[in-house]
């Protein structure tokens, strides 16, 4: 069997999911590789070799510069070719599930996504994917290879093993409809208040705050267990709280002692971002919300009514 | 026809027909129209406990379905864009003759008619099979623009644009939370891990939105009722050229071997609001030494 692994660089560095997704395939055996694709990007490829990959295959080249999935597909075709691997994972990211996707029907290839398991029954790969809101595991399998799977994001922690791998330049050509789309402005907003990472108490708000005035009430309560306050990807892109604050597939995975949503669904996006959390505390006013199948205590009522109240009590106890 | 001006002009002209009266309104106000295709789905309403068929592993639709919600963003997107340039707004569905019920609330919030390839054939299509079988039915549509919704409801894959997007070889640009049309080419606000990057592309493209773009119209009364006349078609795999094999169990290259639940999360306490919610958090958080 031999798998390769997705690997993502961001400035330099090997992002944690594709590592992480080494040990996993290394751990099911076989020939492990990894594939790094971009501009500049060969001495972060090395690094591959410390987390269980034989090998490293890269695609260097200006087209891959940008964080675009359509050359990438072109890229990926080629190492594919190249290397004849059988299983290719991919650890989510926005990027790395349009890659996969579009793989997919490049090479009339099986795809299975968001699992957050593999393992080998009778040699054969099969996956796990936890579905409807994860209130079922589905085991999925593949008929044909290649087999692409995209991996839910932080299933697996790098394990450092010490190899060493071995780089492979690939050349790869591009299409033209590939090389349309362009990137032409990258905005990135500067973290303000205290780190959500580090907080033992996060308070975090979604769309059902309201309006971008509703975070006040998420402040308030977080203000009373000096905590930080968070926010779900869609009030992020409505422009109600800083990028910074966001906490989900896109956004920052925490892991704080407590939780507290208010007015959050609990789409998987946001769940995979603080699914760590020791106790979850949802308020909600939708009864059907997926939240209340993970909460540890849900409650369903109007977070105007009920979060200033509990705020209060807070404070009053000191 | 009128007489058709500038380049860009005409090779959106190449792309659809347009009436007569319309084209010399769009030569005379130099914007073009845009042909704007939605890709939609209908999915078992919230309310719906949804559950998988042990005898199939297939997702048990016979309930209420509903329009997908954030497909229900990419119909405004693309009504929002017809309102700037003009233009046209199909949406385009896999999946049974019922779900035309779903494509109608689409219809009534202002898009112009729908196309529902509907065939036994298809049940139980994977990623694969169905980006094949949409892409056919797009091509058929040849639009300037097709839209996706953020993600189904049912599946909780958000891939499939770019599936269909390489079948159909056009650019394409995913997650994006703003967008602008401008002559031939659109611009797309996208959120990555790493913050927003802004990414153009020539038209015709693909377009994956976020379901933070813009908060959806309500259908008006009078929208509700001119739904019904708008056209709506069906039509089999073998109408938009999609052959038996490409589809269903022998086009997917994908299988559910087995379902089992979930391990239980021990210990989950639910209330119902009846005014002492706080004072129960209170309790709640106190006796787990959180507070």
């Amino acid at each position: 069997m031999s798998t390769l692994v997705y690997l993502e660089s961001h400035e330099g560095e090997l992002t944690r999911g594709g590592l992480g997704l080494l040990g996993k395939a290394a751990s099911l055996g076989g020939d492990v590789a990894g594939v790094v694709l971009g501009s500049g990007v060969r001495d972060a490829a090395a690094t591959a070799g410390a987390f269980g990959a034989s090998a490293v295959y890269v695609v260097d080249d200006e087209a891959l510069a940008a964080p675009l999935p359509q050359p990438r597909v072109d890229a990926l075709e080629a190492v594919v070719a190249e290397s004849g691997a059988e299983n290719l994972l991919f650890p989510a990211s926005v990027l790395a599930a349009d890659v996969a996707a579009g793989l997919a029907a490049r090479l009339d290839a099986g795809l299975n996504w968001d699992l957050t398991d593999l393992r080998l029954d009778g040699g054969e790969l099969v996956g796990v994917r936890p579905a409807l809101g994860d209130t079922v595991l589905v085991e999925v399998g593949w008929t044909t290879t290649p087999r692409l799977a995209l991996i839910r994001s932080g299933t697996f922690d790098p394990v450092e093993s010490g190899g060493s791998a071995d780089v492979k330049d690939v050349a790869a050509s591009f299409q033209d409809f590939s090389i349309q789309a362009r990137l032409v402005d990258h905005l990135q907003e500067e973290s303000s208040g205290p780190s959500i990472e580090d907080a033992d108490v996060i308070v975090a708000g979604g769309r059902g705050l309201g309006s971008p005035e509703g975070f006040s009430y998420a402040e308030e309560l977080a203000a009373a267990l000096g905590g930080a306050v968070a926010a779900t990807r869609a009030v992020v892109d409505a422009g109600w709280y800083p990028y910074s604050a966001q906490v989900g597939q896109t956004g920052k995975t925490v892991s704080p002692k407590l939780y507290i949503a208010l007015g959050i669904s609990g789409a998987i996006q946001h769940k995979v971002g603080m699914q760590g959390a020791g106790t979850i505390v949802a308020v909600n006013k939708d009864p059907n919300a997926p939240i209340f199948d993970f909460a540890d205590l849900g409650v369903v009522g109007d977070l105007t009514q009920i979060a200033p109240k509990l705020t209060e009590l807070l404070r009053a106890r000191g | 026809m009128a007489p058709v001006r500038g380049a860009k002009r005409r090779r959106l002209a190449d792309l659809h027909a347009v009436s007569s009266a319309d084209e010399t309104l769009c030569a005379l106000a130099r914007v073009p129209r845009v042909k704007i295709a939605v890709c939609v789905k209908q999915v078992p309403d919230a309310t719906v406990h949804k559950r998988l068929d042990p005898s199939t592993n297939r997702l048990d639709r016979s309930g209420e379905g509903t329009l997908n919600a954030t497909d229900v963003n990419a119909v405004e997107e693309a009504l929002r864009v017809k309102d700037a340039h003009g233009g046209d707004v199909v949406v385009v569905s896999l999946g049974p003759e019922k779900a035309m019920e779903s494509l109608r609330k689409a219809l009534a919030m202002g898009a112009d008619r729908a196309v529902l390839v509907s065939d036994p054939g298809a049940a139980g299509s994977d990623l694969l099979a169905t980006s094949y079988a949409l892409a056919k039915a797009l091509e058929r549509e040849a639009a300037d623009l097709v839209l996706f919704g953020q993600q189904s409801s049912d599946a909780d894959g958000a891939v499939l644009w770019a599936a269909v997007a390489d079948r159909l070889r056009r650019p394409m640009v995913s997650q994006v939370a703003e967008l602008t049309v401008e002559g031939d080419s659109l611009k797309g606000k996208r959120q990555t891990e790493f913050g927003y990057d802004v990414i153009s592309a020539p038209l015709p493209a693909v377009v994956a939105v976020s379901d933070a773009i813009n908060e959806p119209r309500y259908p008006s009364l009078r929208g509700i009722m001119g739904a019904k006349s708008k056209p709506q078609e069906v039509v089999a795999l073998s109408d938009v050229g999609v052959e038996e094999d490409r589809v269903g169990d022998s086009g997917s290259r994908t299988t559910v071997r087995s379902l089992a639940p979930p391990p239980p999360k021990s210990g989950q306490v639910r209330i119902e609001d009846d005014g002492s919610a706080a004072e129960k958090i209170v309790e709640y958080l106190a006796e787990k030494r959180l507070i």
